[in-house]
């Protein structure tokens, strides 16, 4: 065996045997370092005959080529292996829990009342408002009910104290935004106005704050057939059911004529009425045609303008949609029940993904 | 409005079957809002005879019966005083379901002897309140019968609701004319007995033709008043109007059956003649009821020389009404304005079935008639000779005639009905068309001969008629109106217009930014009580009639509202933590002012494995909460000053609800407040039963400016061409310093160069106070030189020096 060869053998086991990067750093220096023994090797090469070169250059050169490969090779071995025991050591219980960012909601008031706007936008509806603390005249007068009118005690109205002429009350309904909207603005009109109104009734099925919307068209031709489909049409795109039925019912409103109270057909399903079908009915909203007195009072001439006006429970319409069965908690705040019934923030109505959510 | 199934028939021929003529008064806008049969639940119950009754061998107070229901005698043990041999009574059999005491009767042992069912009190049948004993039935009651069948209990009574246009269906008569409209049946002819009178009519008159136009009087003479008929109790009994006696009793059986309101006086308590007359202010009336009324001035009362006896077409006097010993009377039978009575009524706050009729108004020409059949009654059931009628003044006649284009029920109702139809549905409702007074005299020769518009007549009882479309809705209700067929409304070519308003989208979006930052959004009531309501400055309108003491102040701010529901979550999750969130109005002296409110209490986070210890909510949460959501609002964010709150702000906020060093407002120059936030000041944490610390935020969300729209293209993007370069500046600053100013005066100091300065970090020592600021520096064309960096540099420290900082070395 040659100098050469023994060696190669020796640098070999030594790079094999170094168990750290700095032992073979010193293998790497006592090799191919100034000092190295492979480096000793080459510069005899100087000093050679070219016959010597052409035989103990290859060998010496071959020597020089396989220790460097073996060093790198023994490197990147060493170097996987501390990254190996580094990230072994770093290891988490990742069972261990996190902390999420706490998920807020959207009133079920709120989401419906945003639903209707995406409803009847798509009919051609503008939303409107009007002010909750409103006056005797447009809560009362303007819509056809005189002071003496027994429509009045049909309605339990919250005064405000102090001397106001004319009288405030609480709007009761939120039928005065027709007043305003026909006061406000030229037909043709066909706005919806949700919000709170007041009466002064509390039990298991009324609070003295609850919402409602007021739908309102004025335009020349209107019938109560409009009036039939707009209504089926807004019930079947918020309950996302085609067998939605309604019932018209002759009613009395002072502000519309003819009257219809609306009923909705439902069935039942495990013991819950389901909306659709037709095995009972239930009572859902209030509608008729616009008085003429009412018409006139905005200032309209009832002979060229007339259409229709209803108004319906927003709270009534989400408890239907939504299961609730009590209406008392909707004002309660109950975190529990705010994040049970609430909606995601993301949960945007819109048309093409189904207002409902 | 109730009335049994006989009672209709009285004055409908008919032959629809009960399920018939409920589905046809809910159809023509009568709601049916219940129907009740007594008798159906008392199928079980029969006549029966006491045979023999033995004292109990082991009970003093109980008595062996032996009973006879028909079917030969049987043992029953019965505890009822009266029990005795030979009487007649109701008997339930074992299985008999008894729906007073809620038992379904067996054979039982009672102290040893076996009994085999039992005999019933009125309270146990539901029949009444009697319980001192059984029932006990005349003699000639037939031993066996049902006891419904004998005592005509199987007569269902509906109960319909009748809107308050409806004064024709306060009567019996009324829903049967609807419903002989409606094809249910004929309505039947309704002749009245007039008796003439013997004697010269009662002296009445009217001096408040205004209150009450018309006053007629009939007086009888030599009355016995007992009880009234059999047939008529049962009646009155079957919806629930007790039986008084004779005299009262016709009264309120008129009332109901033809919805005509009498009053009858016991002429011996009166002095003189009757007038209805203005109350003077000031008098007093105890009325039937037994409660005293003070009258106003304005009211109508009918009076004799004396005293008050009737406030008018509303409740009569107790002194003169009818007793067992009357026996001269005086009937009246007036016509009193609905809207006198309506006012009446109102200020007394006093209701009754005359109120009712007369508030939505009796049909002013039944006054002879109805005395009529009144006084016919009386002399029927009572005896007595009747007086003449003394009519004085007279009820309002004039007839009412609207022009009625028939095409108008396409037009308005959307229904197509054919003209001559809607002229036999019009005449069938009592209403009048040309020549054409009745149904009877419709032919199409003479049908031909009505001009168009039709001179429709209003019917004397139907006030509420008085325009075209109501004859619309006459002629839909009768027809049908759930036959009109649905039309689609005109839809614009295209996709539908954005219709949302800005202020709509603002509270939209703000909504969902304040849901996505993890709030609950709550919906409290507008109202709060007074003390909540002073805790944030006081409301600027008050309820007059509140629900309660709690519900009175329209808020005027959201924060009581919310304070309120946070302590209720707390109490009912101890240790947990609050967001809530609320968009609504603030009731102002000027304006609702759309509002949001944030409230954050209990933890906010909880103790946990990564931070240690529970954390509370602090002023810088809320700062955090009202940017956030200000910037979603579009508000410039960066341009606004922290200000404190103020003692009164404009439009009234008490900066007293804060606490005074943790609060601030977010204002847009100096006046425009746009958000108020931090912490709560303790006291009026103290006033909603909180325990803080507790955050809060209200953005005034018509403060926030709107958006400015230049379209739907963003400007250019043209990033800067060379790198930013940041330099960090410690200064010592006074301890009073705002952070804020020295930011502010740092970014002025080379407004071409600094693009942001931000405090990073801070540190209070020793009565020292030190502020580090990094300070961004971008260069434009070219990259900055050493000394353009010294330059700017030189700059922020001299206008921070300006401020009192100074490097700290």
């Amino acid at each position: 065996m040659t100098d050469i060869e023994t060696l190669h053998d020796r640098l070999l086991a030594d790079t094999a045997d170094a168990d750290t990067l700095d032992k073979l750093e010193a293998v790497r220096v006592g090799a191919l370092g100034k000092q190295g023994s492979i480096t000793a090797l080459l510069k005899t090469l100087g000093g050679m005959t070219p016959e010597q070169r052409q035989s103990e250059g290859p060998r010496i050169h071959g020597l020089r080529e396989a220790i460097t490969a073996a060093i790198t090779g023994r490197k990147a071995r060493l170097e996987q292996d501390a990254l190996d025991a580094r990230l072994a050591s770093e290891k988490l219980d990742l069972t261990l829990p996190v902390d999420l960012p706490a998920p807020g909601t959207v009133h079920p008031v709120s989401q419906v009342m945003d639903e209707l706007a995406e409803i009847f936008a798509d009919l051609g509806f503008a939303v409107a408002t009007g002010p909750e603390i409103e006056d005797d005249w447009h809560n009362f007068s303007a819509l056809n009910i005189p002071d003496t009118h027994p429509a009045r005690a049909m309605q339990d109205t919250f005064y405000l104290a102090g001397e106001h002429e004319p009288p405030m009350v609480l709007r009761t309904h939120t039928s005065p935004v027709q007043i305003r909207t026909m006061l406000a603005q030229k037909p043709p009109i066909r706005v919806i106005a949700p919000g709170r109104v007041y009466r002064s009734d509390w039990d298991a099925t009324h609070t003295p704050m609850f919402h409602q919307v007021e739908g309102l068209v004025i335009d020349k031709g209107i019938t109560l057939g409009h009036l039939k489909w707009t209504l089926e049409t807004f019930l079947r795109a918020f309950f996302e059911r085609d067998d939605i039925v309604l019932r018209l019912r002759p009613s009395y409103f002072p502000f519309t004529e003819p009257s219809a109270e609306v009923d909705v057909g439902y069935t039942m399903r495990n013991g819950r009425r389901v909306l659709g079908g037709s095995e009972g009915w239930m009572e859902l909203l209030g509608s008729g045609m616009v008085h003429p007195r009412v018409i006139e009072a905005c200032g309209l001439d009832p002979n060229e303008w007339q259409g229709f006006a209803f108004g319906v429970g927003v709270d009534r319409l989400a408890m239907l949609k939504y299961g609730m069965d009590d209406l008392r908690p909707f004002f309660e705040s109950d975190v529990r029940w705010l994040k049970h019934y609430g909606f995601s923030a993301l949960d945007v109505p819109t048309l093409s993904g189904g207002v409902g959510a | 409005m109730k009335f049994t199934l006989s009672w209709l028939k009285e004055h409908l021929e008919t032959s629809a079957s009960l399920d018939e003529i409920v589905d046809a008064l809910t159809r023509v806008g009568l709601e049916v809002e219940g129907v009740a049969d007594p008798g159906a639940k008392l199928g079980a119950f029969r006549v029966a005879r006491v045979l023999t009754a033995e004292r109990h061998p082991q009970a003093d107070k109980l008595q062996v019966l032996s009973v006879d229901a028909g079917d030969g005698p049987v043992q029953v043990v019965c505890g009822a005083p009266n029990a005795r041999a030979g009487m007649l009574g109701v008997f339930g059999a074992p299985g008999a379901y008894v729906p007073g005491s809620d038992i379904t009767l067996k054979i039982a042992a009672i102290r040893g002897v076996e009994s085999n069912g039992m005999m019933c009190s009125e309270r146990e049948l539901e029949l009444g309140e009697g319980h001192d004993g059984i029932i006990e039935l005349p003699a000639d009651a037939p031993v066996g019968t049902s006891f419904p069948d004998y005592a005509g209990l199987n007569d269902p009574v509906i109960d319909v609701s009748v809107t308050p246009n409806r004064q024709d269906c306060m009567g019996v008569r009324g829903i049967a004319r609807d419903l002989a409209a409606a094809g249910l049946g004929a309505l039947k002819p309704f002749h009245v007995k007039h008796i003439p009178g013997e004697d010269v009519g009662p002296e009445v008159r009217t001096d408040d033709p205004e209150g009450c136009p018309a006053f007629y009087g009939q007086a009888v003479s030599g009355v016995r008043n007992g009880d009234s008929p059999d047939w008529m109790r049962r009646r009155l009994l079957a919806i629930g109007q007790k039986p008084i006696s004779a005299l009262v009793d016709v009264t309120n059986y008129v009332m109901i059956d033809l919805g005509r309101p009498l009053h009858v006086y016991d002429r011996a308590k009166l002095q003189g003649g009757l007038v209805a007359r203005k109350a003077r202010a000031g008098e007093q009336v105890v009325a039937l009821n037994g409660k005293t009324y003070t009258l106003g001035e304005g009211m109508t009362v009918i009076a004799d020389e004396a005293e008050v006896h009737d406030i008018g077409g509303i409740m009569g006097g107790e002194h003169s009404g009818v007793s067992s010993g009357t026996t001269d009377v005086l009937i009246e039978c007036a016509y009193f304005d609905p809207d006198h009575i309506a006012r009446t009524g109102q200020k007394l706050g006093l209701t009754s079935d005359a109120r009712q009729r007369f508030e939505r108004g009796v049909d002013p020409a039944f006054l002879d008639d109805g005395l009529a059949h009144a006084t016919a009654l009386v002399l029927e059931i009572c005896g007595g000779t009747a007086s003449e009628v003394t009519r004085a003044g007279e009820p309002p006649l004039e007839p009412r005639v609207i022009r009625y284009d028939p095409r108008l029920c396409d037009s308005l109702g959307g229904l197509h009905v054919p003209p001559e139809r809607q002229a036999r549905i019009l005449l069938s409702l009592g209403f009048k068309m040309g020549a054409i007074d009745h149904t009877d005299a419709y032919s199409d020769a003479l049908f031909a001969t009505v001009e168009s518009p039709w001179p429709v007549t209003v019917p004397t009882w139907r006030r509420d008629v008085d325009g075209p479309a109501d004859l619309v809705e006459e002629v839909i209700r009768i027809e049908g109106i759930d036959k009109v067929p649905s039309t689609a409304l005109p839809h614009p070519p295209g996709v539908a217009k954005p219709t949302a308003t800005p202020e709509q989208k603002l509270e939209r979006r703000l909504r969902r930014a304040a849901a996505a930052r993890g709030l609950d959004e709550a919906v409290t009531w507008s109202f709060v009580s007074g003390a909540e309501a002073a805790a944030f400055g006081g409301g600027a309108w008050r309820i007059a009639n509140p629900i309660s003491e709690e519900l009175k102040v329209m808020r005027p701010s959201l924060l009581p509202g919310l304070l309120s529901a946070a302590a209720r979550n707390l109490r009912q999750l101890p240790g947990g933590g609050v967001r809530l969130f609320e968009i609504g109005r603030r009731y102002l002296a000027d304006a609702e002012r759309s509002t949001l409110g944030v409230v954050l209490a209990g933890d906010r986070s909880q103790r946990n494995w990564r931070t240690g210890k529970a954390t509370a909510y602090d002023a810088f949460d809320a700062k955090a909460e009202a940017l956030a959501l200000l910037a979603q609002a579009g508000a410039p964010v960066d341009n606004l000053q922290v200000l404190p709150v103020p003692s009164t702000v404009e439009g009234g906020e008490a900066g007293d609800a804060w606490h005074p060093g943790q609060s601030g407002t977010l204002r847009l120059g100096p006046k425009t407040v746009l958000a108020a936030f931090g912490m709560l000041h303790p006291k009026t944490l103290k006033a909603f039963d909180l325990t803080g610390p507790i955050a809060a935020v209200e953005l005034y969300l018509d403060a926030i400016p709107a958006k400015r729209t230049q379209g739907f293209a963003r400007p250019a993007y043209a990033p800067p061409a060379l790198q930013p370069v940041r330099r960090d500046f410690a200064f010592l600053v006074p301890a009073e310093l705002a952070a804020d100013a020295l930011v502010r005066a740092i970014k002025g100091a080379d407004k071409a160069n600094i693009v942001s300065a931000r405090v990073f970090d801070l540190f209070e020592k020793d009565g020292e106070k030190s502020v580090a600021v990094e300070v961004v520096l971008q260069p434009g064309e070219k990259s900055f030189t050493d000394a353009d960096l010294k330059a700017v540099s030189d700059r922020v420290v001299a206008a921070a020096a300006k401020l009192g900082a100074s490097l700290r070395g």
